[in-house]
């Protein structure tokens, strides 16, 4: 099994939304549409105050309940990832999955009747590629990579750096992380 | 009081209004990249950054834009607007065919015209100009390069004065100061060298949330780097957001803090001695001239702590010399804006920054020679001197005092070409004047891609296929490493759309002035200025970007003397041209204007959706910033009695109001300010999605205040107060 990771620095995140229109094009969403979006959240009073921006989109979880709950076999890990896809010919738009993800509308309707989703652009992936959101973004706060290899530098930043996950307690073992 | 807000920014998640077709059975979609791609190289025209792109097709469909790996100015990646690039060809809203006026008196209307037709009229109405008042009565407007085209027929016809409000409406004061502290300018790209500073000091920049794609890397790597960022500033800014020192200034008084640094640099004896010794001219007067300015005088004006002030000119003079200052860039705020940057330049020379690693580097470009054509006649007199002798020590038009001399009967201009930008939105509270200007103008011809309040002020509309249809003049800024760059046409031009090269051309044709373009295509131009460096438009086609080897030196090196293009040959601290030209040689404080009880000041600022109002209308940029909020703090909010989302109007003290926009209460803006994102609010129907969406902060500018020295315009010395609108209704 190989665990794909993405790692998401908030000091250099700048909520520009490149992300999201790269990923856009990329995998040519339907307008109105998005797989990934910018959280912007403020905390403190004027003039003590943090801000922090985060990037999100499906964490890729390890457990995904929406997997296990996909009453079709459409939501499924790809090949012998953590990679999260659902097969669009066997989707019947029952939205279980949507119902199933912790992270509040992580999965989208497709104007053809199936869930949509960030799939951390396997087709990159396959060929040696960061996903679109990744290469595009222009502080270099996004990285991608293998959670087994230890020099990866995903690997290497989550060794270094204070971070967090979204919701972590739920147990569905998310792969998108926020370096502090 | 809420402690937490928490907000999407790019919302549009969920089902979004669509119902499911029942049963699955739709096919598997072939994936993104798995049809025939083909690629082109391009140079993005999103902003004025020129980042080098690739534009990707699939199936002969367009894809997506990516950034060209070998550009000093993307290093492969484009922001968020160049990433949505594909969104200005695809608007359906586009300009799509020559148009004519039509009519007289209140029934006035646009007829579509061939090129022929607006060709002629305008070449006609050119020439009754010219018989009548005389050859030099045209006036350009531009914003972007192909306004170099009209730029050259308009001076081979005789007419030279031009403006670029990229001067007046933003970096004026900046070029200027620099030319007199330095004798050089910052330049385009900014030649700050951010990527290896140990200390970055914006003042009001707010970098990251104007998107100059470079800028942001460098700043990110800095930050990467452990580098001390200070930000001033009313609002907390994204780079505030990322900053150890926020300094929540009084707006306005910029320059009395610049002065308390100074201040402390000197008589804490942090600056460098030896820099200041070898390169500077005018010290020992700066000395006696911050005296009076400690941080506890700069305390009640700024409202930043004594001890603050300390500790962060502390701070730079740690990391100097590899601390830098930022010029900044549209810095046309209070009127005194040629003395904040003057003391920017000052503050830059003390911690020795200009010229070193971490601070100002050299720039660079190709010498690049042009196409061998007859050169435009030089004007017999010289219009700078005419139009603007108030401002001598000003190289450029001043677009303001451009429009204020076109309006009237008796007035010296007969006619506008105005070249991708939206005039009455860019010069602030000027859509009266200009609107009078066009009642008394003999021509107006505008070209743009998109329509926009301008055009509905034209006589002719020359509709401008993208940079996605065209070929454009090679890129060839100053940077890092002299780069050349191609922007060539992907796709066929959409409609009747065609390239300003070949407007400009086709009008001097009419004109008889043919033989000052003596080149069928600007391909033509392109391989011979290539071949003279050794390329060729063949290998740049296929390559999109070149480098070339320097030639001097990035850096100064140590200790050796560099003669300035300053009178003293020096960094004037003290500038004898300021003092030779009356105005004051070392900066002075003046205190701003306070805003009457119950108003706010306006401030406002960029988002990374947006390039100013061009690209609101981007269908991709409008999907992730549909419009903008007034930005308003809770105790603010509470007085006025007002909510997030809730709709207000903006109204300055002369009655002006805006359209109605969304408030939103946010702790992240001093109480006695509002924030406006710039760009919003348009006015003109053709633009179906960005009509009426949104404020426009120019419009509501009663408070213009001419910089004396750059003739610019500062927009930050106005007031608004917020009044609530009905729901549903529309002001």
């Amino acid at each position: 099994m190989t665990t794909y990771a993405m790692v998401i620095d908030t000091r250099t995140c700048i909520g520009c939304g490149d992300c999201v229109v790269a990923c856009k094009n990329e995998n040519k969403v339907p307008a109105g549409l998005n797989r990934d979006w910018v959280v912007e959240a403020t905390r403190g009073e004027y003039p003590d105050l943090q801000t922090e921006f985060r990037s999100e989109r499906c964490n890729h979880c390890g457990h995904a309940t929406c997997v296990s709950s996909c009453p079709t076999g459409a939501s499924h890990y790809w090949k012998d990832t953590n990679i999260v896809l659902v097969a669009e010919e066997k989707c019947t738009g029952c939205k279980a999955c949507i119902a199933a993800c912790p992270y509040d509308a992580r999965l989208i309707m497709h104007p053809q009747g199936y869930v949509d989703k960030c799939t951390f652009c396997h087709h990159r992936v396959d060929q040696g590629l960061d996903p679109a959101c990744v290469s595009s973004c222009p502080t270099h706060c996004m990285h991608f990579g293998m959670l087994d290899d230890r020099d990866s530098n995903v690997s290497r930043l989550l060794r270094e750096r204070r971070h967090k996950v979204l919701l972590g307690e739920t147990g569905n073992d998310p792969h998108v992380y926020y370096l502090l | 009081m809420k402690r937490r807000e928490f907000l999407k920014i790019s919302a549009a998640l969920g089902a979004a209004g669509t119902m499911p077709t029942l049963l699955g059975g739709c096919a598997a979609k072939p994936l993104p990249g798995s049809g025939v791609v083909t690629t082109s190289p391009t140079i993005c025209n999103m902003c004025f950054w020129q980042c080098a792109g690739t534009l990707y097709q699939e199936d002969g469909r367009p894809w997506k834009v990516v950034g060209h790996p070998d550009d000093p100015h993307c290093d492969g990646r484009l922001c968020t607007r160049g990433t949505g690039g594909i969104g200005a060809y695809l608007d359906p809203d586009r300009l799509r065919q020559p148009l004519l006026r039509v009519g007289k008196g209140g029934d006035q209307q646009f007829r579509a015209v061939s090129w022929e037709e607006a060709f002629d009229h305008i070449a006609q109405r050119m020439q009754a100009i010219a018989e009548r008042h005389g050859k030099d009565r045209l006036a350009l407007f531009s914003h972007g390069d192909g306004g170099n085209h009209f730029h050259r027929m308009l001076q081979a016809f005789g007419s030279h004065a031009y403006a670029h409000p990229s001067f007046a409406q933003c970096r004026g004061p900046r070029a200027t100061a620099f030319a007199l502290t330095y004798g050089e300018s910052v330049g385009s790209p900014d030649r700050t060298d951010m990527g290896n500073s140990r200390c970055i000091v914006l003042i009001g920049s707010h970098i990251g949330e104007n998107l100059h794609n470079s800028q942001v890397q460098s700043l990110a790597r800095a930050l990467d780097n452990g580098a001390t960022l200070i930000t001033v500033d009313p609002r907390f800014s994204v780079a505030a957001s990322k900053s150890a020192h926020w300094l929540p200034i009084r707006p306005g008084t910029d320059i009395a803090l610049l002065l308390a640094w100074m201040n402390v640099l000197i008589n804490e004896r942090l600056y460098d001695q030896d820099y200041v010794a070898l390169h500077c001219n005018g010290f020992e007067q700066l000395v006696r001239h911050v005296q009076p300015f400690n941080p506890e005088w700069a305390y009640l004006e700024t409202g930043i702590e004594p001890a603050k002030i300390r500790e962060t000119a502390r701070a730079m003079a740690d990391a100097a010399p590899a601390a830098l200052v930022h010029p900044g860039r549209h810095v046309t705020w209070y009127g005194d804006d040629t003395q904040r940057c003057r003391a920017i330049a000052i503050l830059n020379a003390l911690l020795g920054s200009w010229g070193r690693p971490g601070g100002f580097y050299s720039q660079e470009k190709v010498d690049l020679p042009e196409y061998p054509a007859p050169k435009p006649d030089k004007p017999a007199t010289d219009w700078k001197a005419v139009l603007q002798p108030d401002f001598p020590l000003v190289g450029t038009g001043i677009s303001n005092r451009l429009v204020e001399r076109s309006v009237g009967a008796d007035a010296f201009f007969k006619g506008w070409f105005v070249y991708a930008t939206n005039l009455p939105m860019t010069l602030p509270g000027a859509r009266d004047q200009i609107a009078a200007a066009a009642q008394s103008l003999d021509l107006v011809v505008v070209v743009d891609t998109m329509p926009a309040e301008i055009t509905g002020f034209a006589d002719v509309v020359l509709p401008e296929c993208t940079y996605l249809e065209r070929f454009d003049e090679l890129r060839n800024k100053p940077e890092r490493t002299p780069t050349l760059a191609l922007r060539m046409p992907a796709f066929e031009p959409r409609y009747q759309s065609r390239p300003a090269w070949w407007m400009a051309k086709g009008i001097a044709d009419r004109l008889g002035l043919g033989h000052y373009f003596p080149w069928q295509d600007l391909s033509e131009v392109l391989d011979w200025q290539l071949r003279q460096v050794g390329s060729s438009l063949d290998e740049m086609q296929k390559k999109g970007v070149k480098r070339f080897p320097r030639k001097g030196p990035i850096y100064f090196e140590p200790g050796r003397p560099i003669r300035f293009k300053t009178p003293s040959g020096k960094i004037e601290l003290y500038s004898s041209l300021l003092a030779d030209n009356g105005q004051d040689p070392l900066p002075r404080y003046t205190p701003p204007d306070r805003p009457p009880e119950g108003f706010f000041h306006l401030n406002y600022g960029r988002a990374p959706a947006h390039t100013f109002g061009r690209t609101i209308n981007n269908p991709q940029l409008f999907e992730l910033m549909p419009e903008n909020a007034v930005w308003v703090h809770p105790s603010a909010a509470a007085w006025l009695d007002i909510a997030s989302g809730d709709y207000v109007a903006l109204e300055n003290p002369n009655g002006r109001r805006s359209n109605r926009v969304r408030v939103r209460v946010t702790e992240r803006i001093r109480p006695d300010s509002v924030f406006l994102v710039h760009g919003f609010g348009h006015t003109d129907g053709r633009q179906r999605l960005a009509r009426n969406v949104g404020a426009d902060d120019a419009d509501l500018m009663h408070n213009v205040k001419i910089d004396p020295i750059a003739g610019s315009t500062g927009m930050r010395a106005s007031f608004v107060t917020l009044k609530r609108v009905g729901k549903g209704e529309l002001t």
